[in-house]
């Protein structure tokens, strides 16, 4: 085959392979979300309901880990296809790299198998496990979880911030060193922002769920307990997420100081530069921005008269697309600020009179405060990713020498758009179908039988 | 045994462990495909349901390990098989969603059409994501994956004979894995009737993946000449082996010992598993690259091993903990039975 074609197949191939990694990502991101920090939750609140013999706080617990069962199936068979998609997508990735990238991944796979046998005990065991050892069952469910998220964002902190081999003159990896290579500078920032995402994520969208079920009407125990557990999880670990986020944008500024500029939109190198919110950036100069003065210097280097490196320091082949970047940093930051004011009305009005605010305006902050953190976990994951740009692997790998020239590839991306459409449409309708009926049987339960065909519909318990 | 070695036969163990579990648990989806009408095909469906829903998810947790130990370990070979028959792996992958996501909800889900139409996606996703896996097999056993970057045929590497073979078979050994393992779940619920049903189909697929075997040993010869001198030369013994254990589940299916013809049948898909290794080695992609060849640093290789162990010492316990645990369940009105061939709370069943 003539060399320039492969080079025109890899060309076609490159945008519709970074779009359906995005796509996947983006999509597997929420469920990975659940998957972390749905058990803990879930176990708390069975725990309170055994201790206090709440039976209305035990059903609660089943509900949620019936809900949790869903959404572990979609995130589940959603990580099956990623796994795929780094060999077929990325192969000059894996081919180069694989050895140390790809290691985490190892130690990953072995977390989410316990995590999908644990899973299945507790779903199996409601009921047929005694309490305590039902309890029990959910500690590997949740360590495993959160295990999983430290391989799986170690290997993207790799990917950020390479460390752990040597170099030959070819360029070719020698003295690869897994371990070391799993504890970069990046990955503990990377992972504890991560973690903590996953429970404000996991937290206010189950908390907003049962504000929804308030604002029509429902006030029973069981609804109110709903909201309260979660919002408790999110609220109290919001401003923890805020601190960590200041180690990371230090950590970003040391080591990737390309993608913090991309991320203030920042092009000439300046001493007490300010910091920028929102504004549109072209020919190299942000418009329409607003100003607050050494904010930036500040926040980088906790110094007003800090110097902030601009995207004039690096060729302009190697930097990121920076509106995307930019706005996506912003939007998160937002967004995360407003979570914060929510979790603080909600702390306040409940350490000065021991419950939740009466205003409907509070439920109606709490209604929307799921798709707000799910919103923020996206911004802050197209921040990190986008902001890599134009390397997959930093300053060693571009994305554009790592995408298969495989001919046709770039038609995947089309039946993986169809793919998620349904995935989605189905995994909502469950969800809605769960929170209107908790007699739902979760996907891992055994419990259900088929209906009978001659009615249409019935109950499936 | 060299280190490489050593790796890629852990790798393996897993391999054989996604063929019995996975298989089966594809196979079952191929009997719920072919159950018949709704009314009639209702129970057997209900005991495929009962029998694989609790373990669904562990049961194909085996081909991620696979998949990242084989990107690790030998990430060049990796790369070049993925790239190469990416069209069959990306088919497989959806395959897979469409099960995974279909047998999940439809259960969630009461409204007679869409049941049916989870059910069929079900069914149908069973049938063809393990032709496409075994058409991948297909394709590098019969050295049609080259190394390099896209470097083989995205078509003619998984559709020719071997892969068709590859596919055909890999169909009917899940199918007839399913029947069997089924046998004994329905036994264990006292349905002696759909025991009988599916004992029929146990034995009429054995026959067929018997003369498809047969007939592919001729195709072999002439497509994938390599691979059908390691079959007929070093592979021998364990052919012989598997052939022996085959027949053995016949008989033993025959005269209604289904405990015994799990094991057997089992043991007769694992020794055609080791036999294609063992024909293909020393090779990872015929003909040319070794697995000395394609492995990758040490210091990565004696990681993987490490956690490889670690992760076992942690992972049985916890498997066999499922297992028994769904064996055992002893305060259900309508006892679970999980697919769990080999098991150590299963074998007794």
């Amino acid at each position: 085959m003539d060399p320039l074609d492969v080079l025109a197949d890899a060309a076609e191939n490159l945008y519709p392979a970074r779009m359906q990694m995005a796509l996947s990502l983006g999509w597997h991101i929420i469920f990975s979300c659940f998957g972390i920090a749905f058990p803990l939750i879930t176990v708390v609140t069975e725990w309170l309901g055994h201790r206090r013999d709440d039976a209305a706080l035990t059903a609660l617990a089943h509900t949620f880990a019936k809900a949790m069962g869903v959404l572990f199936a979609a995130g589940a068979v959603s990580g099956t296809l990623l796994s795929f998609e780094m060999g077929i997508l990325w192969p000059r990735l894996m081919d180069r790299f694989g050895e140390l990238f790809g290691f985490p991944f190892v130690l990953e796979g072995f977390a989410f198998f316990i995590e999908a046998i644990f899973v299945g005990v507790y779903l199996f065991g409601w009921n047929r496990l005694s309490p305590r050892a039902h309890m029990l069952s959910a500690l590997p469910m949740a360590v495993s979880g959160m295990a999983g998220a430290f391989f799986v964002v170690a290997a993207n902190a790799w990917m950020n911030n390479p460390t752990g081999f040597a170099l030959d003159a070819q360029g070719r990896i020698t003295d690869a060193r897994p371990w070391a290579a799993m504890f970069g500078p990046s990955t503990w920032p990377q992972v504890v922002h991560m973690l903590l995402g996953a429970h404000m994520v996991t937290g206010f969208t189950i908390a907003s769920v049962y504000a929804v079920g308030m604002l029509r009407g429902r006030r029973e125990p069981r609804h109110r307990a709903g909201l309260l557990i979660p919002l408790v999880f999110a609220a109290v670990i919001t401003p923890v997420q805020i601190g960590v986020g200041d180690w990371i944008a230090t950590t970003v500024a040391e080591n990737q100081p390309a993608k913090l500029a991309a991320m203030e939109a920042q092009f000439e190198t300046t001493a007490g530069a300010s910091l920028s919110l929102g504004g549109i950036y072209s020919d190299d100069e942000l418009r329409y921005a607003l100003e607050i003065p050494y904010g930036l210097s500040l926040l980088v280097h906790h110094d007003p008269s800090g110097v902030v490196l601009g995207l004039e320091e690096f060729p302009a082949d190697e930097r990121p697309p920076v509106n995307v970047v930019h706005l996506a940093y912003d939007t998160m930051v937002a967004l995360g600020s407003a979570l914060l004011l929510l979790a603080a009305w909600f702390g306040w009005s409940w350490w000065r009179r021991r419950r939740i605010p009466g205003t409907t305006w509070f439920l109606r902050a709490v209604a929307v405060s799921g798709a707000a953190a799910v919103v923020a976990l996206e911004a802050g994951w197209v921040t990190t990713e986008v902001g890599r740009q134009p390397w997959i692997v930093y300053g060693l790998m571009r994305t554009a020498d790592a995408v298969s020239p495989a001919p046709g590839l770039y038609l995947g991306f089309y039946a993986v758009v169809v793919i998620y459409l349904l995935l989605t449409a189905l995994t909502v309708f469950v969800l809605r179908r769960l929170a209107h009926s908790g007699d739902t049987a979760a996907p891992q339960e055994v419990d259900a039988t088929t209906p009978d065909p001659s009615t249409g519909e019935v109950a499936v318990r | 045994m060299t280190l490489a070695e050593l790796v890629l036969s852990v790798m393996f163990v897993g391999l054989i462990a996604y063929g019995l579990f996975g298989g089966a648990d594809f196979g079952a989806g191929i009997w719920d495909l072919l159950a018949g009408g709704t009314r009639r095909g209702a129970r057997q469906r209900d005991l495929i349901e009962r029998s694989i829903a609790p373990v669904w998810e562990a049961n194909h947790v085996w081909l991620i390990f696979v998949i990242v130990v084989l990107w690790t370990a030998f990430s060049g070979a990796f790369a070049a098989v993925a790239s190469t028959l990416y069209v069959p792996l990306t088919l497989a992958a959806f395959g897979m969603i469409a099960r995974g996501a279909a047998f999940a909800f439809r259960k969630s889900i009461t409204t007679l059409g869409m049941r049916r139409f989870l059910g069929a996606a079900f069914a149908l996703s069973s049938l063809v994501t393990p032709y496409f896996l075994g058409a991948v097999v297909g394709g590098v056993a019969s050295g049609r994956v080259p190394a390099g970057i896209a470097a083989g045929d995205v078509v003619t590497s998984w559709v020719n004979p071997t892969s068709v073979l590859g596919g055909v078979l890999a169909v009917l050994v899940c199918a007839y894995l399913a029947a069997v393992f089924l046998c004994g779940d329905a036994r264990r619920e006292g349905s002696e009737d759909l025991a009988d049903q599916f004992r029929v189909r146990a034995l009429g697929t054995a026959t067929l993946t018997g003369g498809i075997g047969i007939a592919g040993l001729f195709v072999l010869r002439a497509d994938a000449p390599l691979l059908f001198d390691g079959l007929t030369g070093r592979a021998a013994p364990v052919v012989g082996v598997s052939v022996l254990a085959g027949v053995a589940a016949l008989v033993l299916l025959v005269t209604r010992r289904f405990s015994a013809a799990r094991a057997a049948s089992a043991l007769a898909v694992t020794a055609i598993l080791v036999g294609w290794a063992v024909a293909q080695y020393p090779y990872l992609l015929l003909p040319e690259v070794t697995i000395e060849e394609a492995a990758r640093g040490r210091a990565t290789l004696v990681a993987m091993l490490v956690a490889l162990v670690v992760g076992a010492v942690i992972l049985l316990p916890a498997l066999w903990y499922l297992y028994s645990l769904f064996q055992r369940s002893p305060s259900a009105p309508a006892a679970p039975r999980p697919l769990a061939p080999a098991s150590p709370g299963g074998a007794a069943g």
